[in-house]
């Protein structure tokens, strides 16, 4: 028997067990992202269609690795948290513990081979 | 302590009961667009990593961005981009408190459904 009092055993835990993190997670990669992804939207636009000397110039530059760096890294962990709370929703047990490790080895996975990436094209 | 113990509890009615409704829809599709972004990211970082891999990579991967399907999934991605970005500015404004009633939160229904198909409008424009 642990010596707690209700109050104790739920003070900083919501439905998701931890506090107000995941929540304020998607407030301030939201906020960041609307910040950048405008610009990223016109230069990755203008980007594409060109040949491939073309595509590595423009993403050597050091502005454009910068905010596609940026963009790949804020953009894919906000897409992990907000795809993890779409699946608390839906789903329960195995099936969500399932999901929520194959969205986050997605989201890291991209993540990682994008920068990977662009350090090559950049450096 | 508390024990535990299963209790037969009314369930809320189904989604599908529901009328759908603007708020509804606009709250839905923020959810939708969102997880579906998650192709045109991997697209894109495939794309990436081909460009910098070889010239027969790039062209494979180009080939596949630049073709008509390519461009069918990445202009609805720049629409679903722009639908969530508003629709997320919506949720910063509901967070705060505020629009909750129901003809300022139909108003920014539209103002969402609007306003991303003309940004995204631009958008083509400057690129």
């Amino acid at each position: 028997m642990r010596y707690l009092t209700a109050r104790k055993r739920a003070e900083g835990k919501g439905a998701a067990g931890t506090g107000t993190e995941h929540f304020w997670y998607m407030k301030l990669s939201g906020v960041g992202l609307a910040l950048i992804i405008p610009v990223f939207l016109v230069a990755f636009g203008r980007a594409l269609g060109g040949d491939r000397t073309e595509v590595m110039a423009a993403f050597a530059h050091p502005g454009m690795a910068i905010l596609t760096g940026l963009v790949i890294f804020f953009g894919l962990r906000h897409y992990a948290s907000g795809a993890q709370t779409m699946i608390e929703d839906y789903s329960h047990g195995s099936m969500r513990r399932g999901l929520i490790i194959a969205v986050t080895v997605l989201s890291y996975g991209l993540i990682a081979t994008g920068l990977f990436a662009l350090a090559k094209i950049a450096l | 302590m508390a024990e535990t113990k299963q209790v037969e509890r009314p369930l809320s009615p189904h989604l599908q009961i529901y009328r759908p409704q603007l708020t509804s829809i606009t709250s839905i599709l923020t959810r939708i667009t969102g997880n579906a972004l998650v192709v045109a990211a991997a697209l894109i970082v495939w794309w990436l990593l081909a460009a910098s891999t070889s010239d027969d990579y790039f062209a494979m991967a180009d080939a596949v961005l630049t073709s008509w399907f390519g461009d069918l999934v990445l202009t609805l991605s720049l629409w679903a981009v722009w639908y969530h970005y508003l629709a997320g500015l919506r949720h910063l404004y509901f967070d705060a408190g505020k629009g909750m009633d129901i003809p300022t939160a139909e108003k920014l229904g539209w103002a969402c459904i609007i306003g991303s198909v003309v940004l995204s409008v631009i958008t083509l424009l400057l690129v």
